[in-house]
């Protein structure tokens, strides 16, 4: 998060419709948040132990990025540059606390299994970092597609991540038997020495065949 | 797990060792891997966490307490806390920089950077969600502080060393990071079971 002060581009309003499809697709795989900026790293690995806990926790990131990425960039004129920080963290904290209390109303199941990552997501460093970096300087709908596009590619590797650890670790994904029954599941992968085992490995995967392509 | 009629020696070795924040319960990842890079950034970082963890926590912990639960804003929390440790920290740079300069000088640029760590906010909701007491409430922010410092300085301390080792290509940087990240944490997971924790 940088804290120097630089004046919102006047021009940039003019190209976001040529550029929604972009902001939408970059997310994914060209500034993966998980990958490549190396953001929101805690959700990631805590709540990855099976892939519904964390489609649970993709789904409410998802819902927080792409809220207050739209209200950040309605009140970025209406914001004084000094107390803009303050002003995102309220903005990002209402929207998480809509989250924890509907998860704890209509999921409570998963609502215990992700424990303190709900309200945790307050300082995701993701929704912080494009809050500053991009939705105070872009109109609505380039944040949109911007909170769109991070959101499937943060839910997409946390999901990704999650269905790894449980099939070798359970011998399921998504709670339905994948490996035969006899399979003798190797534990660690569930425990906290697998998540970080997992995402390295995952880490250099892409490093190997993505960034060939100059993808950054 | 912790509970109130823990001791408070118990308290402080679940909190540093047995739950380490960092290894274990995967919270601060961020900084973990972001300036573990060279040993003085991470002595530096982790002096810095302890400090405002500390006192991060004894207000949120009155603020939950004295005001929010008295006027049943228990749905405030969140928002509530995230403000007070935004403020306090800012408080403490000011504070810190006017009354003791070469303390300021030591820890000065990783001040601002606590607010979004989020082990910080972690440690203040922690607490309130094992219902501690005060001074349990401490002892336990203490524990998680120096858990913080310890995985971070040794973590930083392989770094170095891999730094220089020969690795493949994809895997150098991040990715070996995260390896050595797995193997530190089965050695912490170690100590599961230890005194019962």
């Amino acid at each position: 998060m940088s804290t120097e002060a630089i004046p919102i581009p006047v021009a940039a309003r003019q190209r976001t419709r040529s550029r929604l499809g972009k902001e939408l697709t970059k997310g994914i795989i060209v500034e993966n948040p998980i990958l490549i900026i190396m953001l929101g790293l805690c959700a990631t690995l805590a709540c990855s132990t099976s892939a519904t806990d964390a489609f649970g926790m993709g789904l409410a990131f998802t819902f927080v990025m792409i809220c207050s990425n739209v209200v950040v960039a309605l009140v970025r004129k209406i914001t004084p540059h000094q107390i803009r920080i303050p002003v995102f963290i309220t903005v990002i904290s209402t929207f998480v606390t809509i989250v924890d209390y509907a998860m704890k109303a209509y999921t409570p199941l998963l609502s215990r299994s992700l424990g303190v990552f709900v309200p945790l997501i307050v300082v995701n460093c993701i929704v912080m970092g494009r809050a500053e970096a991009f939705a105070s300087r872009n109109g609505v709908a380039a944040s949109f597609m911007d909170g769109v596009g991070m959101s499937i590619g943060f839910t997409l590797i946390i999901t990704l991540l999650g269905a790894i650890r449980e099939l070798f670790g359970n011998g399921t994904v998504f709670g339905l038997r994948v490996l035969p029954a006899g399979y003798q599941p190797f534990l660690i992968f569930i425990l906290p020495p697998g998540a970080f085992l997992v995402i390295g490995f995952m880490m250099a995967a892409q490093k190997k065949f993505f960034q060939k392509g100059g993808a950054k | 797990m912790i509970s109130q009629d823990m001791g408070l020696f118990l308290i402080f070795l679940s909190a540093m060792i047995v739950n380490n924040i960092l290894l274990i319960r995967f919270i601060a990842l961020c900084s973990f891997f972001g300036i573990s890079n060279s040993m003085q950034t991470s002595v530096g970082m982790g002096f810095a966490v302890v400090f405002v963890m500390i006192m991060a926590t004894t207000i949120s912990w009155l603020v939950y307490h004295y005001l929010l639960v008295p006027f049943d804003l228990l749905y405030l929390r969140t928002a509530s806390f995230i403000l007070t440790i935004a403020t306090f920290v800012q408080l403490e740079e000011m504070f810190i920089r006017k009354m003791f300069p070469p303390l300021y000088r030591a820890m000065g640029i990783y001040l601002p950077l606590i607010v979004v760590n989020c082990a910080v906010l972690a440690a203040a909701f922690l607490v309130i969600d094992y219902n501690l007491g005060l001074v349990k409430s401490l002892i336990y922010t203490l524990g998680v502080g120096f858990g913080y410092f310890f995985a971070i300085v040794m973590f930083a301390g392989i770094r170095e060393r891999t730094n220089m080792a020969p690795i493949s290509k994809s895997f150098q940087g991040y990715p070996i990071a995260f390896i050595t990240a797995s193997l530190m944490s089965l050695a912490f997971l170690g100590f599961k079971g230890l005194f019962g924790l």
